[in-house]
């Protein structure tokens, strides 16, 4: 006889959803949008991520990047770097995948960014989980002040969503500045790393929050460039990465500090963690 | 075994930690099948844990609070109720052991059964409705009068000196604010130099329960498993992502992290209970004689 009584959900069990789109978007990175088998919504917040199961190969974690305020399916765009992440780039529409979530912390767009100017800063894929909470913004277009939306990818070629630009654009109040690190044939642009859009840009520090998701190395440098237009700590929003595993805080992988990113992140408030060791590079 | 009297409650230490049978090295969660999705696998059925050490008893307690906290994990919970322990207080000092300092040389709670040796005879308590049970089982035993109690109690200030094969002169109660002032400080590299990053510190640890999930398809192609097994902070990829980059690339910084789990994070989370209860296997394991927590906190407690 099993003597145990917890009555509690098994953490670690997906539930089933079926892919509605599966789209090429860039060499390396493809466009999913799915939908909960169940029916239900997922029922997330910008910034939120989920726990994707392929079966027979794995489980990886990936940010939502539709904003809820659409409903009836959620979207991800997966770049492939691994087993994970490449049987998903052999999905199709009608396949099955896990699901575990929504996970972690989100931006606070029902909060402190409410009534605020926005800067939003993204680099690279960081700009899977920003989608989310720009959209959301946008969405509610007259709860939010001017909303400055900056992107800065290695080359051309890897911009994601440039379809939506001109939607993005078309918003009252919205700025919205690229830049690459190397420019090809074609480019008109803006080169040179992110904080190059940064150098000439004004905000009121008392009214603007900021938000920021890319690489490692690009958190500190824009950072320093909020500073300078005289952002503080607590105005700062950032998403980070580690390896996660769990995604409910018991596998210990996502660890820095005392905190858990897949619980107490992945969105942190940078006064938060400006002290903990390890957490920005 | 097949008779009782062939049981030795005498060892000193077990060269793995009980936290095998909790959390098993390799643990199936989920078994999936093409078409049907995933289900839950829950493997448990009733056991007797006997002659477990205090120390280890206090590191189980210390995980049935990390595992049932915040989102519990129902499948080292199942095997937790299903566990009946007998705890016996040590009888010969294992060569590493530093207990007596940690206050895990005896222990209160979280066992069924305590059995202390006392004079060639086993007092017997129990604490539970289990333990009564097994007691129950025991035909014309005396009951122990105080002189019996007296004589237990001796047992254990006995083994407080002498669960002490190295002198910790840095109070456990004192390790966070050491290591709250300790992040830069020169013994992680000095220390780190000779590790060979094999793990064998995290593995045998009763209170490193860091897990990896993996999936294993059947021959048939359509069905298949998902477990988890132990993995180690010290070991290269543990903190890896995509991309080539490593947030603990170094031995030095694994080699920190596993002392700020032992003595700041995870007692965080717990209470503020320390997360090493000097059991001393990480010591006998390390090949590279580096894995010593009383050397590290000592020299902390030192200053630079
Ligand atoms: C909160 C969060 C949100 C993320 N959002 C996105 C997203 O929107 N789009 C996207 O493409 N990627 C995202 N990632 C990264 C993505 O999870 C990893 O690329 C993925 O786990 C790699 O899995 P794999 O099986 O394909 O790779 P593997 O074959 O396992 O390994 C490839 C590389 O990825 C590293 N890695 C393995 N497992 C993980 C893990 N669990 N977390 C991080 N790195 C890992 C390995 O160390 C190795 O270097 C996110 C990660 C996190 C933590
Ligand atoms: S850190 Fe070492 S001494 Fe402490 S509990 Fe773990 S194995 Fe035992
Ligand atoms: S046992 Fe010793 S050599 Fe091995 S990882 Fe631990 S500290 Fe390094
Ligand atoms: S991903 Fe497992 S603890 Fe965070």
């Amino acid at each position: 006889m099993d003597s145990t009584s917890t009555g509690w959900n098994d953490i670690y069990l997906p539930e089933m959803a079926t892919l509605l789109r599966s789209e090429p978007m860039t060499a390396d990175e493809r466009f999913f949008e799915c939908k909960l088998d169940s029916g239900k919504e997922l029922g997330h917040m910008p910034g939120q991520f989920v726990e994707v199961s392929v079966l027979g190969i794995g489980e990886a974690p990936f940010s939502i990047s539709s904003s809820p305020t659409q409903t009836g399916s959620f979207q991800m765009v997966v770049r492939n770097v691994g087993n994970v992440t490449h049987a998903m780039h052999g999905l199709k529409s009608g396949d099955k995948i896990g699901i575990r979530g929504p996970f972690g912390t989100h931006f606070p767009v029902e909060d402190e960014m409410r009534g605020k100017d926005i800067v939003f800063i993204c680099g690279g894929l960081g700009r899977v989980p920003v989608r989310s909470a720009i959209n959301y913004v946008l969405d509610n277009r007259d709860d939010y002040g001017e909303v400055t939306i900056l992107y800065g990818t290695k080359s051309p070629a890897e911009r994601l969503f440039l379809d939506e630009v001109e939607a993005i654009v078309s918003k009252e109040n919205v700025k919205y500045l690229e830049t690459v690190d190397r420019g090809d044939e074609e480019w008109t642009g803006n080169v040179g790393v992110i904080t190059t859009l940064m150098t000439d840009m004004m905000v009121d520090p008392r009214k603007t929050v900021a938000v920021i998701c890319g690489p490692p190395v690009m958190f500190k440098f824009a950072i320093m460039s909020l500073y300078k237009m005289g952002m503080v700590d607590k105005n700062i929003f950032v998403s980070l990465e580690r390896h996660m595993k769990c995604g409910v805080g018991k596998c210990g992988h996502c660890q820095i500090d005392g905190l858990y990113v897949c619980q107490d992140g992945p969105v942190f408030r940078f006064a938060d963690i400006a002290e903990v060791q390890e957490a920005i590079q | 075994m097949t008779k009782a009297t062939n049981l030795r409650l005498d060892y000193d230490v077990t060269i793995l930690p009980p936290k095998s049978f909790f959390q098993p090295q390799n643990e199936t969660l989920l078994s999936f099948q093409r078409g049907k999705g995933y289900r839950s696998v829950i493997e448990t059925e009733p056991f007797l844990l006997l002659g477990v050490h205090p120390y280890d008893m206090v590191a189980i307690t210390q995980m049935d609070e990390i595992f049932s906290q915040g989102n519990g994990d129902v499948h080292y919970v199942s095997r937790r109720q299903n566990a009946t322990i007998v705890v016996v207080d040590v009888e010969n000092v294992s060569p590493d052991v530093f207990a007596g300092h940690m206050g895990t040389y005896k222990v209160e709670e979280g066992w069924d059964v305590l059995l202390t040796k006392v004079a060639d005879q086993y007092l017997v308590e129990s604490k539970t409705e289990r333990g009564a049970a097994l007691m129950s089982s025991l035909a014309d035993v005396p009951d122990a009068d105080q002189g019996w109690l007296e004589m237990r109690q001796l047992v254990w200030e006995r083994n407080k000196g002498r669960l002490r094969r190295h002198e910790l002169e840095a109070e456990p109660s004192t390790w966070p604010d050491l290591l709250e002032e300790a992040y830069d400080h020169p013994i992680w590299e000095e220390k780190a130099k000779l590790c060979f990053s094999c793990g064998s510190c995290n593995l045998v640890c009763p209170t490193c329960y860091c897990f990896d999930v993996r999936d294993e398809v059947h021959w048939d192609l359509v069905s298949g498993e998902r477990f988890r097994v132990w993995d180690g902070c010290m070991l290269v990829n543990f903190a890896k992502v995509s991309g080539n980059l490593n947030f603990r690339k170094d031995e030095a910084a694994r080699y920190r992290h596993r002392y700020y789990r032992k003595g700041k994070y995870v007692p965080s989370k717990i209470g503020g209970q320390i997360a090493c209860v000097g059991c001393g296997r990480c010591i006998t394991a390390c090949v590279a004689k580096i894995a010593n927590p009383v050397e590290v906190f000592n020299r902390l407690a030192g200053g630079r």
